[in-house]
This record gives C-alpha cells, sequence and structure tokens, in this order.
C-alpha cells in the first residue's frame, strides 16, 4: 500500500488521507518536512498565525526491521525563533510508529476556533479529537505517565508548559523506550507551532498498522548489512566504543582541550570545570550511585528501539534511580560551561526541567548565561539558573522572558554578547577555534545549529579526512559538503551519528544509499547523497529568501570579530565575501 | 624537563589509576617525541585517533617542550 499524507484540520477538527503527490513523491523525514513548508506555508506569515503549520515526517527507512539507529522523526513549519524554515529532529518512539501506520507524513493545520486543546490519538482505523484539558498546565513527565498508562505502547508526542504559552523556546517532547519524555525536536520553537494549532500531544498507535513497504528487499538487505557492519566496527559507535561507554559528552574534554567549548557566554574557550561535567565524570556517577539491581542509570542506553549505538543515558539520582535521560554533551555544555556551573546534578536536574516544561536545551543554557552576563545572576549559580525554569513553567514575566530565548533576553537584560545567528543560539563549539563550524552556523537556513554541517567531524575528531580548526581556508566548501550530506542523512530516518562510522567506511556510506534506494525503489548510490542534499537545502534557503532574508542574515555576531577568545587569542576572520560564496549555487547553477 | 598529559575516553582504560580531571605529570628529556610518550604510557597506538599539544593538532613525530600540556585522543564525536 503507498504511503498516505495524513492532513490534520484543526479549524474544523478533519482528518483526511491524502496520495502523496508526485512533487513530494521524493521525499521524506527533513526533505518532506521542508517541501511541504515550502509548497503550503506562507513565507512571510507569523509563525504563530493562521497560516503557519506543523509538519511531521520519519525518514525514508523509519520503521522498516532491523535498519539499525533509524527511528527519527523530523518536525517541520516556519520557526518563531528564527522566522525562517525549521526542521528539529527527535529520536523516542514516534518516527517507526508514525511509518508503521502507513503514513509518509503528518500536516498539522488550522487552530480551533472555540480555544480549545485537544489530544489526538492516531491509530489504524483514524484520528481522534480528545479534550486535552485533564492535561493542561502539566509538565511533560506527567503527561507522559497519564497518556501512557490511557494508551500503553505507543508514541507520546507533547508540549509542556512552554508549548502552551507559545513561548519562542518552545520543544516537541517525544518519548523514549521507557516511555520517559525527552527525546526532543527541540530547536527553534516548534512546540510553540503545535501550540497554536490547539494540540497538547500526539498518540501514536501502531497495532495492526501496514507497516513499511520495501521496493527491492534484497538491495535494502545488502545495504542494511554493509551499514551495520560499519558502525559495529568503528571505535566510535562498536560496542564498548566511544559513544555508548560515554555519551555524546565524550567531547566536553575533548573540545575544552582544543580551547573551543564555550565559556560563561562564550567569554573564553576553556571551562576550568570541564572534566567534572564530561562523559567521563557521568559514567563515573553512573557507576558509582548503580550498584544495586533496581537502579536505572545507565549508559548506553538507546533513545529507540533498534539503535544500535545507543549514546544516550540515563543520569540516576542519588539513590540509583532515573534522574533524566540524557544528560548530552549539549546540555552539560549548556547548562554547565556556558553558565559557568561545574556541578553534575545540577545540570542533569535543569535537563530534566528543560524536558519537563519543553524547553530546547541549548537555547535554554544560552539564555541563562545572556542573564548571568546582564546581572540577573552570577555565574556559576547552580540553584539560581534551576530555579529559573519554574519561572516559565509558572509563565511570570520574567519566566516567559527566559521562555523566548537568547535575544529576547539578551534585549531584557541589556547584552551585548549575543551568540546568535538568525536568532537562534549557537551550540557547544566556538566559531572562533573552529572555523568550520561557524561557516555553518552562519549560513545554514535553520539558524547557528551544529548539527546542520557538522565540520567537527574532520576539525575535531579526525573522521572524514583531519582539517586544522583554526585556519579559514577550505572551510567554506567544507561546510557546504556536510551541509548538504546532513539534509540527506536528515531525510533517511538514520540518527546522524552514523555519519562517523560512514564517513571512515566507505562500504557503510553506499550501504546506507542502498537502503534508501531499497526502501523505496529510486536509483539512489552514494554519490546522488550530496546533490540530492543541495535539492533540499535550495527549498530551505529559497523559502528564507522569499521569508525576507538576504545575505546579512548569514553573520557570525560582532562581538566574535571583536574580541579575541582565549586560550587560543583569536577572532572570527573569515570574510562576508567567503560567506556568500556558500550558497551562491542557488542562483548561480549548481 | 616538565609536561602535563592527558589522556581521555577510552584510553583511560589503559591508565586505570588516572581520576577524571587528572594530568599525569611527566619528566622527559629535551627532544622527546609524542610517540615516545604515548608508547612509554602503553597506550595502544591504534586506539590514538588525535594528539594535541597546546590545544592544537600535532603529529606523533613532533618533539615536546618544556611545559607542554599534551593530550591524547580517541575515536571521538557527538552532538
Ligand atoms: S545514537 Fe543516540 S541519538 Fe542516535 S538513535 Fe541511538 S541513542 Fe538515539
Amino acid at each position: 500500500m503507498p504511503k498516505k499524507i495524513l492532513r490534520i484540520n484543526m479549524t474544523d477538527k478533519k482528518a483526511t488521507y491524502e496520495d502523496v503527490p508526485e512533487k513530494w513523491s521524493r521525499w521524506a523525514g527533513r526533505a518532506l518536512t521542508s517541501a511541504i513548508t515550502f509548497d503550503e506555508v506562507e513565507p512571510t506569515c507569523h509563525p504563530l498565525g493562521p497560516n503557519n503549520k506543523l509538519v511531521i515526517a520519519p525518514g525514508w527507512v523509519t520503521g522498516t526491521p532491523a535498519a539499525p539507529s533509524s527511528g527519527r522523526t523530523s518536525f517541520g513549519g516556519k520557526s518563531p525563533l528564527t522566522g525562517g524554515i525549521k526542521e528539529a529532529n527527535a529520536g523516542g518512539l514516534s518516527g517507526q510508529k508514525i511509518a508503521k501506520l502507513g503514513l509518509a507524513a503528518i500536516i498539522l493545520e488550522g487552530h480551533p476556533k472555540d480555544g480549545k486543546w485537544y489530544t489526538l490519538v492516531l491509530n489504524r482505523n483514524g484520528v481522534e479529537f480528545k479534550d486535552a484539558a485533564p492535561l493542561m498546565g502539566k509538565g511533560m513527565y506527567e503527561i507522559d505517565e497519564i497518556l501512557g498508562k490511557t494508551y500503553p505502547n505507543t508514541a507520546i508526542i507533547g508540549i509542556g508548559q512552554a508549548g502552551e504559552m507559545k513561548l519562542s523556546n518552545a520543544g516537541i517532547s517525544v518519548n523514549d523506550s521507557e516511555n520517559h519524555p525527552g527525546r526532543y525536536a527541540g530547536r527553534g520553537g516548534m512546540g510553540a507551532v503545535m501550540g497554536v494549532r490547539g494540540v497538547k500531544a500526539i498518540v501514536v498507535d501502531d497495532t495492526g498498522g501496514p507497516g513499511v513497504e520495501i521496493a527491492d528487499k534484497e538491495t535494502f538487505e545488502a545495504g542494511r548489512k554493509k551499514l551495520t557492519e560499519a558502525i559495529l566496527s568503528h571505535d566510535l559507535t562498536k560496542k564498548g566504543g566511544g559513544l555508548p561507554s560515554y555519551g555524546t559528552a565524550i567531547l566536553v574534554n575533548i573540545i575544552n582541550e582544543a580551547g573551543g567549548l564555550p565559556t560563561r557566554n562564550f567569554s573564553t574557550g576553556q571551562f576550568e570545570g570541564a572534566a567534572k561535567i564530561s562523559g567521563e565524570a557521568i559514567a563515573e556517577v553512573i557507576e558509582q550511585r548503580c550498584q544495586g539491581a533496581d537502579s536505572e542509570g545507565t549508559m548506553g542506553h538507546a533513545c529507540h528501539p533498534g539503535c544500535i549505538i545507543k549514546c544516550s543515558n540515563v543520569y540516576p539520582d542519588e539513590s540509583g534511580k532515573h534522574l533524566v535521560s540524557c544528560v548530552e554533551y549539549e546540555t552539560a555544555w549548556a547548562l554547565g560551561a556556558n553558565c559557568g556551573i561545574d556541578d553534575l546534578d545540577y545540570v542533569a536536574q535543569m535537563t530534566r526541567e528543560c524536558n519537563d516544561v519543553g524547553l530546547d536545551t541549548i537555547e535554554a543554557g544560552n539564555t541563562i548565561a545572556v542573564a548571568m552576563e546582564g546581572g540577573l545572576l552570577e555565574f556559576g549559580d547552580g540553584a539560581g539558573a534551576l530555579n529559573l525554569f519554574d519561572e516559565v513553567r509558572k509563565g511570570t514575566p520574567l519566566g516567559r522572558i527566559i521562555g523566548q530565548g537568547v535575544e529576547a533576553t539578551a534585549k531584557a537584560f541589556g547584552v551585548y554578547r549575543v551568540p546568535t545567528v538568525k536568532g537562534q543560539s549557537m551550540p557547544a563549539y566556538e566559531p572562533r577555534a573552529i572555523k568550520g563550524i561557524g561557516v555553518t552556523y552562519a549560513t545554514t537556513p535553520m539558524g547557528a545549529d551544529h548539527t546542520a554541517g557538522y565540520t567537527i567531524a574532520p576539525e575535531i575528531a579526525g573522521v572524514g579526512g583531519k582539517v586544522d580548526p583554526l585556519t579559514d581556508e577550505g572551510k567554506a566548501d567544507l561546510s557546504l559538503t556536510f551541509q548538504a550530506a546532513t539534509a540527506f542523512i536528515d531525510s533517511t530516518g538514520y540518527c546522524l551519528f552514523i555519519a562517523f562510522p560512514i564517513l571512515d567506511i566507505a562500504t557503510g556510506w553506499a550501504g546506507m544509499a542502498e537502503t534508501v534506494a531499497g526502501v523505496t525503489g529510486m536509483a539512489v548510490t552514494g554519490d546522488d547523497v550530496v546533490p540530492m542534499g543541495k535539492e533540499i537545502l535550495k527549498m530551505e534557503r529559497l523559502f528564507n529568501e522569499q521569508a525576507g532574508f538576504t545575505s546579512e542574515r548569514d553573520r557570525i555576531p560582532e562581538f566574535m570579530r571583536e574580541e579575541a577568545l582565549p586560550p587560543h587569542n583569536v577572532t572570527w576572520t573569515i570574510t562576508n565575501e567567503e560567506l556568500d560564496q556558500v550558497y551562491s549555487w542557488v542562483h548561480n547553477g549548481s | 624537563m616538565q609536561i602535563d598529559v592527558r589522556v581521555f575516553a577510552t584510553l583511560r582504560r589503559y591508565v586505570p589509576e588516572l581520576g577524571v580531571g587528572e594530568t599525569i605529570k611527566m619528566d622527559v628529556e629535551s627532544g622527546t617525541t609524542l610517540v615516545e610518550i604515548l608508547d612509554h604510557l602503553n597506550l595502544p597506538r591504534e586506539e590514538v585517533k588525535i594528539v594535541m599539544r597546546n590545544g592544537r593538532q600535532a603529529d606523533l613525530d613532533d618533539a615536546v617542550q618544556e611545559g607542554d600540556r599534551i593530550a591524547f585522543v580517541p575515536a571521538i564525536a557527538g552532538g
């Protein structure tokens, strides 16, 4: 059975199943959310208005049996944070279940005229519109628990209080294998776009669903084998390798060593407390607190069934029980080093608060750091920082400012050092010390985003080649290649972390493309990854242009040109002309 | 002369006595190369993916200098 588009109109509470039109038939995941946004969302619309939509799409291979680490769900639309196009993707349970219901995408549009809130229950018979009144004002931990009881073994997509208040830093939560919140489509405020539609939660029950058809089983199987072998043989992703042993926070010490760990609101590139919030330290806490048989803390946690990398963790409280999943590199940095906080328990509690209230951790940590610089509280004040989440939860005026993210907070507190591009704050890599990632921050249609073109692989990790992070040369081309390859991988449904083994192991790269070819029946090979990625980037770029973005929005903040960053004492030196080259092909042929 | 050596992530399995965040202080002769230090610490060469000297990428054949801060890094990446 060919896949369908499920269009849910919240104005008249109507759900319709549509054939996938020819123009979208090649796409899935990010490519599909961006294509639908490009075709159906007015670029100049207000992100919180009636003309924006929330598009949800699993990847090409998501929901197929045994494609490794492929459960991603893309969430797209126009971002309240950046004002441009957005795709944020998450792991957790939703992707596989949406795909198994035979859906290519869900388009959520309109908004209830009666101002009511709804829980949508998706199953093989259609969509039920349930009154969400019992869930209102609640955080994601409680929501997952309540809905998990009524609808066991389902995926739960939801928004916390931040999404209800339509704050620009509201994320969308997806439950994980233990039915906890925390797998977030965090970036760009898409939780507010869901809130505008009057949808508090979406329950996905795939029982009896048609499943995902595989057009060419032989090709799929051959590709799956190559990809799996690459993942399980690479030192980073194999059993006992770096990611399952230490999680993404394996990077804290190394980026710190390279002088690229933004500290105290991007004022220096090394944090004296880095080791205390590192992956090694997280592993040690788990080891110490989780000796008992009923302990819940663990490294090597899979955020959805079928992940064979398992970079996630469950950070335990003092008694070894689940406090939060997961403390990532980005969270340890944003809520730790960038706020001058070196206490992992505070970092973990704040991460839990983000997951509960429904905030993106990167934007939240940056916002607190900016507020610290603005004098609201001192750098290093873990208790004070933790309290701020309650302000957001309650919707106090201060909480609403914090929930708007970095730029609004910087204005409220008169701060000049504002680490954003296109309204979205930078993740855990200092562009002055790691130039290629700065090109990605500046030029990706998403606003400052490391995952959009992860040049850290060759610049720091020696994956996919080795490049000096401190030099400017070649970084524009490097970033574009990574941005294009990423746009493709974001459309496959594979976790982006498969990129590390397949950048080093060529058969894995070919295998990934073969699985896509096998599922879809399209003639896709490893050579098509970058060109197809560029097609996706072009749609996104054009949407932003029509939304009013000019090349002046592809810039690194002024303070990074003015202030030298210790310890290497470097400024941002890549020229505007070089930045403008990155996307010049959009209008000048390829 | 004195140098500081840091060993990260999975490589720490070869220096089990080293606590998180601790540094190995080493006395070495001038002209000592990074590969000699790596061998001295019994770190398997094939597991060392990156070597840093004072926060910059270095080559295994580079000689160290007084006060250098050296780091041995295995396969790492993340998000
Ligand atoms: S590698 Fe990590 S983020 Fe990716 S799918 Fe597995 S657990 Fe989730």
